[in-house]
């Protein structure tokens, strides 16, 4: 992060590489039941990002050290394909992977009724067929979907939007320069209905201002893209 | 990269219908997990609702139905969880000494003891009366908390299913296949000419002509790509 600071990502009136306000969000679409052998499935495209996320489950917990009596496990595996950057991603799971996998289970567990399914498991499998900034947002935001698609048991949908900070503005949902040449970056899981936080992460460092700001850009945000999701949700499938 | 291609806040939701036409508190309203359902005062949370600090809270994604002051929820998709006295359909999947254990499209196998089977054996001959992958028709005995269940086949008309085929739909769709009172279901008994056996665990059995079984078949599958495809707008 930092020290690329010839690169020009604002120009003279404010606007982005890509042409966008700096509240602005890239284009997404949600589309359900993508996967028709899985028991719930949602593709998202965020941007250039593309993201399949699958639901199998709830099904008999297997290794039986990890089943739970009182409630159910949720197993979530976070992919990026070798082919979703421009440089060859090694296939398998690696630490990066294995990172996004615990945070967005963990962001999961806490709206996901598990208590409905002692000694089960629910399966996500997410996969990243096309990276270019926020996959971790993106992946956490599909496997919600799929998830209620799925007809598992949730008190709300979680949706993950990440802000950060560019040549020191404020700046909602990064792209690939921005996240790669920015100074700072601020992904967020948050319940558009209470607005509660489920998952925070930070890379970079943001001062209290520029932190309320992204947070403030996160929030509304979040409640333009639950709106997408209840509406893929609503439309039934593809 | 133009302004085409720029999705602002205001301009991101364009279709304003998409679940089609939603009538304020009527059975064709769809919400998602999370919806707020109003106060929960004087209200029964029913299936697929949750009550969080006085509001009613959908949990599932589906179609909200008001039943007197019971608000719940018919999901569009389910798991099938047995309670006691479901008649299942199941499929050996293995088999110990005594016991044979019965897949009945829920997350855990049932078990079903020598002695709740079809008939008796000498200890280690389960196998000579029920064989790995046989059908069964059976009634679920008993559910423990952590969703273990036994069935049995001692009852009226439970038995080995030796003939016909066997089709699956989901649970949730079952009421849609049965009708009131059993109207459609009857409706199509008399339509196709064949013996049907609905299952709680969402399993027919079809028997009869060939004719009358592909039609059966054709309807449930028809009637199961209806309720996805439009998101279980009937």
């Amino acid at each position: 992060m930092g020290g690329y600071g010839d690169v020009q990502m604002l120009d003279e009136n404010g606007l982005r590489m890509d042409g966008r306000n700096p509240a602005d969000l890239r284009p997404i679409s949600i589309e359900t039941g993508v996967v028709p052998v899985a028991d719930g499935s949602a593709s998202i495209r965020w941007g250039t990002n593309y993201a399949i996320a699958a639901v199998y489950g709830p099904m008999e917990c297997h290794p039986r050290k990890i089943q739970r009596q009182d409630r159910a496990v949720l197993d979530v595996r976070y992919n990026m394909a070798p082919f979703s950057t421009t440089d060859r991603m090694r296939p398998g799971f690696n630490r990066r992977s294995r990172e996004v996998s615990k945070v967005t289970a963990d962001a999961l567990e806490s709206v996901v009724l598990l208590e409905m399914y002692p000694r089960c498991k629910v399966r996500v499998e997410i996969e990243i067929l096309c990276a270019e900034a926020g996959t971790r947002c993106v992946g956490l935001t599909a496997a919600s979907v799929a998830l209620a698609h799925a007809g598992i048991p949730m008190t709300d949908m979680v949706v993950s939007v990440a802000s950060g900070k560019i040549h020191d503005v404020v700046v909602c949902d990064l792209n690939k320069e921005e996240d790669n040449y920015g100074e700072a970056d601020l992904p967020m899981g948050i319940l558009p209905n209470s607005g509660e936080l489920v998952f925070l992460q930070m890379d970079g460092d943001l001062s209290p201002d520029e932190f309320k700001q992204a947070w403030d850009y996160n929030m509304e945000a979040a409640t333009a893209i639950h709106e997408i999701m209840v509406e893929a949700l609503k439309g039934g499938d593809s | 990269m133009k302004g085409r291609w720029v999705a602002r806040l205001y301009n991101m939701s364009v279709n304003d219908d998409a679940g089609g036409p939603r009538s304020e508190g009527r059975a064709s309203r769809l919400v998602a997990p999370g919806e707020d359902l109003g106060d929960s005062e004087g209200q029964e949370a029913g299936h697929g609702i949750l009550v969080m600090d006085g509001r009613l809270r959908a949990t599932k994604q589906g179609r909200v139905t008001m039943n007197g002051n019971a608000v719940t929820i018919e999901p569009l998709r389910s798991a099938y969880i047995p309670r006691p006295s479901d008649l299942v359909i199941g499929f050996v999947e293995g088999c110990t000494n005594n016991i044979w254990f019965i897949d009945i499209g829920a997350p855990f196998n049932a078990i079903l003891p020598m002695s709740l089977g079809p008939g008796r054996a000498a200890f280690g001959g389960t196998r000579s009366l029920m064989d790995i992958g046989e059908a069964v028709l059976c009634r679920v005995q008993e559910v423990e908390e952590t969703h273990s269940s036994v069935v049995t086949m001692k009852g009226m008309g439970l038995r080995k299913i030796r003939s016909g085929n066997i089709e699956d739909i989901e649970p949730h769709l079952l009421g849609r296949l049965i009708g009131k009172g059993g109207k459609s279901l009857r409706q199509l008994k008399e339509d196709t000419d064949c013996r049907i056996i609905v299952a709680d665990n969402g399993r027919i059995w079809i028997d009869g002509e060939l004719d009358g079984i592909v039609d059966v078949r054709d309807r449930l599958q028809v009637m199961s790509a209806e309720a996805k495809s439009i998101g279980g707008v009937a």
